[in-house]
């Protein structure tokens, strides 16, 4: 779609024009005794330093932390001795990155910002998880966090136990998933899980909240993600590879009357996320889900159009995942393998789609990419994931 | 004749003069007058520990007590009583307190007690005690022994469904004391100079009409009163010097040579 | 099914009490009205006044309508139970030390989907019935029960967590001389206490009565006088650690008010048996209570106030006895606080006049003792924190509700 084209269907205006690149991670620790202030800082020197920038230069600064208290962005930019004309802070947990992205594009279309970075990171003290538990919503206060402590993973339990119920999904499902991932972490020198997953280890490992078990859990680490988004020419104004966006959705708590979750708000928008973009499911080439737990996985992989809702299971027995795979997913292993740096895992997909598609992956490549789905999900404030969003990007 | 006071310490601090303690113990356990639950009721002993040692007071113990003018053994004044309210010198502070040391006698009625809780002291028993020990000379306690301060808290009390059954005396004794005797006082082991079923006589509680009405002192819930000879022991008892106070709790002690 | 309790086995006086733990408590003030339902008994929930949608979890705006007009309302309880989980792992200490756990996802006919405790007979694909319950922490949570009672439901221990079931554990009733001390004895052995202590003071006065509370199987008489700060100190000595429920039967009700009244005496012992009594009873068996909250199947758990209803508004007839009473409530308040720590109820039961001696000459409706007896052991079988027993308690508890000073110009007649 050409540039201020709008979409018939939606009536939206197209991304032309709007790229991503320079991809960082800072290597996950399981614990550190630094700061979110100082793992976000890791990911914007990086950042300035690839693209040989100066921090005066970042005009647009996108931050999501869990563990950034009592800071917000705005302390940030005092901190990082950074100037933005445009900030934001975007706390919808693995929804942030795909958001944004949404917002730094239509930015800098505007010209409101020239390069934003955009940076997520997350330290992991000892008492990080159960703090992060206690103070996660109002309602979670209120009406989950009694109710056993159990955290999310009791939450995804009852969502889990749910779709199990109603689409026969079978725990050998998800750990085929789970396996396929791992298998695809191999090659990340800081994942946090470092060994292949079999079937067998999966099927009796220490149970969590019926019917989650050990390996259905991401691991909580500290650690940062970060990338530029920019205009194409001052990109290559930087020589830096990149990848093009072509279309974006993003939808927060959807369908309130579905007594327990089944679908995320992909679902509503979906169809829009396609013909933005031009493209039909099949012609992707590899998709990031977020991977939370792998009933979620199953529902994107319903809910962002490559099955329809409830043949999550049989989809997944009859493809791989791994990157060499029928249907590879999760490239670099999601953070089930590498682990869940907190608000991090809500860029992890992205940074890792981009490396794919500029040719410089962690991991294994996956062989010809040419376009992908990413896809974010986050922030359960009672009973269900709030936040949804989804992006395709191609190389350029 | 002069009598010297040192001489008389002397022989105290060397244990000829033997001091008997007429005294109960303060305590929470013990009994105290019930009088019909819609009437004002004589406070029970109370203890509250102010420190012991502690954080409330480091070097120190000490307590605040809470009691009646009546709780224990206690001292009765005339003003306690109607017939009384109006005689000069009659609450605890104006008695002149020389009278608060005074001769004793003690007459022994325990086995009559313990065969009748509702024993009554008559002039009769009181003319034919005198025959053993003398007349009882004007200006002395006269001390009821019941041997009752010797039982446990219930038969000490001694309530039943229509109240306490205790010894005492009766009415024409009690005038007697007063007019034929000219008595120093009454004192008794038991709750009350008067019977237990005192309130049904004619006047009610005879002992405390007609001593304080004519001025004259009562002691109760006195003890070892066995160890007193019929004759010759002399008390002192002196009151709290309590503003316009109907009464004490007190020390009583009898010095016996 | 759940397993009926077992009377629990001698502890053994070797092995470490276990510390009490308190599940997360903090609400919102919103959320809290789910607490003032629990209190009571009731089961409500938010119901907005414009579009009549039933709401959960609480919030400050309809999500229908946005109307900001939530009042809390009583709902119907049923609903089925969607799915259930297990929680085996848990970052809170206090569920890290009871699990498995299971909770689960209720939808309510009323509308809303609530996650609730589950008790063992609460199975998925069935139908429930919902209760509002303080737990330990005093905060309300939701526990979904089975849809008709089950053999020895009561026995659930993560409903017994909830509830202060006098079954198997040991009483005090603190003054067994009175008609209600004394139907509080039969009514608590009724309900299958282990033991039922019975405080009697001054055992020099005859107890009428004595001969029948004594033959009742679990009671042993104690020395106990509220009065004697002594007396409390060494009952709780010698008993305290084996007391798991604190029945505070003392009472002192004389007619009269303040002004008109002469003299002290009265005024003196009505604050001294009611008020200060509490006190010594706090001071003396409080910290043992607490520190027993979580020690084990018996575990210590409630401390029971008998109050008069005119202790929120005071009856001039009886004036004075209302104002020691509204002492007592207020010393109260202040040790349920205390006392949470240790996961330790304090029930405050409201009356108004008895079917005894003192209110003789009071019109009915008057509450007899044994009524009120069996209402103190319905409240701690529920749990609950505020009991209002007999037709005046719930009418002085409506007018209040609606216009204090209305109601304290009524009472003046």
């Amino acid at each position: 779609m050409a540039q201020g084209a709008r979409d018939k269907s939606s009536g939206r205006q197209s991304y032309d024009g709007v790229v991503a690149c320079l991809p960082v991670t800072i290597p996950y620790r399981r614990y550190s005794t630094n700061t979110a202030q100082w793992w976000l800082g890791r990911a914007l020197r990086e950042l300035t330093t690839r693209a040989n920038l100066r921090p005066a230069d970042i005009d647009g600064l996108a931050v999501s932390s869990f563990t950034l208290a009592p800071d917000t962005a705005i302390g940030l930019t005092q901190h990082f001795g950074v100037s933005p004309r445009w900030l934001d802070h975007i706390p919808f947990g693995g929804a942030s990155g795909i958001v944004a992205l949404r917002r730094a594009a239509r930015a800098v279309q505007a010209g409101d910002a020239e390069i934003v970075a955009c940076i997520a990171g997350d330290t992991n003290h000892v008492d990080s998880f159960r703090k992060t538990l206690s103070n996660f919503s109002r309602f979670a206060q209120d009406a989950v966090y009694p109710y056993g402590a159990g955290g999310a993973n009791a939450s995804f339990a009852l969502i889990t136990k749910n779709y199990m119920n109603q689409y026969g999904a079978k725990r050998e499902d998800f750990a085929k998933l789970c396996i396929a991932q791992r298998d695809n972490a191999l090659a990340i020198p800081f994942a946090m899980m470092k060994k292949k997953l079999t079937l067998d280890e999966y099927m009796a490992a220490r149970p969590i909240a019926d019917p989650v078990h050990l390996f259905d859990c991401v691991m909580p680490c500290a650690g940062a993600e970060g990338l530029l988004v920019c205009r194409e020419d001052v990109a290559k104004s930087l020589t830096l590879p990149y990848v093009r966006v072509l279309s974006i959705i993003e939808r927060h708590n959807a369908f309130t009357s579905d007594p327990i979750q089944t679908r995320g708000g992909w679902a509503v928008d979906i169809a829009e996320l396609w013909s933005m973009a031009g493209l039909k499911p099949d012609a992707v080439d590899f998709v990031q889900t977020y991977d939370d737990y792998p009933v979620i996985v199953m529902m994107q992989l319903e809910d962002l159009g490559f099955c329809t809702k409830g043949e999550g299971p049989d989809f997944v027995r009859s493809h791989t995942f791994t990157n060499d795979g029928s249907f590879p997913q999760n490239t670099s292993g999601g953070q089930l393998s590498v682990g869940q740096a907190g608000a991090a895992g809500g860029l992890l997909g992205l940074v890792e789609a981009v490396r794919q598609l500029i040719g410089a992956p962690l991991g294994t490549p996956v062989r010809d990419a040419r376009s992908c789905v990413v896809s974010g999900f986050g922030m359960i404030n009672y009973d269900r994931g709030l936040s949804s969003g989804a992006a395709i990007i191609a190389r350029a | 004749m002069t009598v010297d006071v040192l001489s008389f310490a002397r022989a105290v601090a060397a244990g000829q003069i033997r001091v008997v303690d007429l005294t109960q113990t303060l305590s929470q356990d013990f009994p105290t007058i019930v009088l019909p639950p819609e009437l004002g009721q004589c406070a029970p002993f109370r203890m509250e520990e102010i420190s012991r040692y502690d954080e409330r007071g480091p070097a120190w113990y000490w307590n605040n007590i809470s009691l009646g003018e009546h709780t224990g053994t206690h001292f009765d004044a005339p003003i306690h009583w109607i017939s009384g309210k109006d005689l000069p010198d009659n609450a605890v502070d104006t008695i002149d307190v020389a009278k608060f040391i005074a001769p004793a006698v003690v007459i022994d009625c325990s086995k009559e007690c313990a065969a009748d809780p509702d024993f009554a002291l008559t002039i009769a028993f009181v003319e034919a005690w005198e025959a053993r020990h003398g007349k009882i000379e004007p200006g002395h306690w006269v001390l009821l022994r019941s041997d009752w301060s010797k039982q446990d808290f219930t038969k000490y009390a001694n309530l039943r469904d229509d109240g306490a059954h205790t010894p005492g005396p009766a009415p024409e004794v009690v005038k007697w004391f007063v007019e034929a005797r000219d008595v120093h006082g009454f004192g008794t082991e038991t709750i009350g100079t008067d019977l237990g079923q005192g309130h049904h006589f004619n006047p009610p509680f005879p002992a405390h009409f007609y001593m304080h009405g004519k001025g004259r002192f009562g002691l109760q819930c006195l003890t070892n009163l066995d160890q007193l000879p019929p004759k010759g022991a002399v008390i002192f008892a002196a009151p709290l010097k309590i503003k316009q106070g109907s009464g004490s709790p007190l020390r009583v002690l009898a010095l016996v040579s | 099914m759940s397993e009926p309790l077992q009377r629990p086995k001698r502890k053994n006086p070797l092995q470490r009490t276990k510390h009490p733990l308190s599940p997360p408590g903090v609400r919102s003030r919103t959320a809290h009205g789910l607490t003032a339902a629990a209190a009571e008994g009731r089961f409500a929930l938010q119901v907005c006044e414009d579009c009549k949608t039933v709401i959960y979890p609480p919030r400050d705006c309809c999500p229908s309508c946005l109307s900001a007009r939530l009042p809390f309302r009583d709902v119907e309880r049923g609903g089925v139970l969607v799915a259930e989980t297990a929680v085996q792992v848990s970052a809170d200490p206090y569920f890290r030390e009871r699990t498995p756990w299971r909770v689960g996802t209720v939808k309510l006919d009323a509308g809303p989907l609530i996650v609730a405790h589950l008790h063992a007979d609460a199975l998925e694909g069935y139908r429930v019935r919902l209760d509002l319950k303080l737990d330990k922490s005093g905060s309300a949570v939701v526990m979904a029960l089975p849809e008709r009672d089950t053999p020895n439901m009561a026995d659930d221990p993560h409903l017994r967590e909830m509830t202060c079931d006098p079954k198997f554990r040991r009483v005090l009733i603190t003054d067994g001389r009175t008609p209600v001390g004394q139907a509080m004895a039969k009514a608590f052995a009724e309900a299958g206490a282990a033991i039922v202590f019975v405080g009697i003071a001054d055992p020099w006065k005859p107890v009428p009565g004595f001969e029948a509370l004594r033959k009742i199987g679990p009671v042993e008489i104690v020395p106990l006088d509220l009065t004697d700060s002594e007396s409390v100190s060494e009952q709780a000595e010698q008993n305290g650690a084996r007391i798991d429920i604190i029945v505070n039967t003392a009472e002192h009700v004389r007619s009269g008010g303040i002004v008109d009244r002469h003299g002290l005496t009265t005024v003196r012992e009505q604050i001294d048996i009611r008020y200060l009594g509490l006190v010594r009873l706090a001071q003396a068996f409080g910290p043992v209570l607490r520190a027993r909250g979580a020690d084990g199947a018996n575990a210590a758990a409630a401390f029971v106030n008998l109050v008069s209803v005119h202790a929120l508004m005071n009856w001039p007839a009886y004036g004075s006895y209302s104002a020691a009473e509204a002492a007592c409530l207020s010393a109260a308040q202040c040790m349920r606080t205390e006392l949470r720590p240790g996961g330790i109820k304090v029930m405050n039961v409201f009356f108004g006049p008895l079917e005894t001696e003192w209110f003789q000459t009071v019109p009915p409706p008057k509450l007899a003792p044994s009524a009120l007896a069996r209402a103190v052991v319905r409240g701690l079988q529920q749990g609950l924190e505020d009991v209002f027993v007999g037709d005046i308690a719930e009418d002085i508890r409506a007018r209040l509700a609606v216009n204090p000073k209305a109601l304290e110009r009524e009472l003046a007649s």
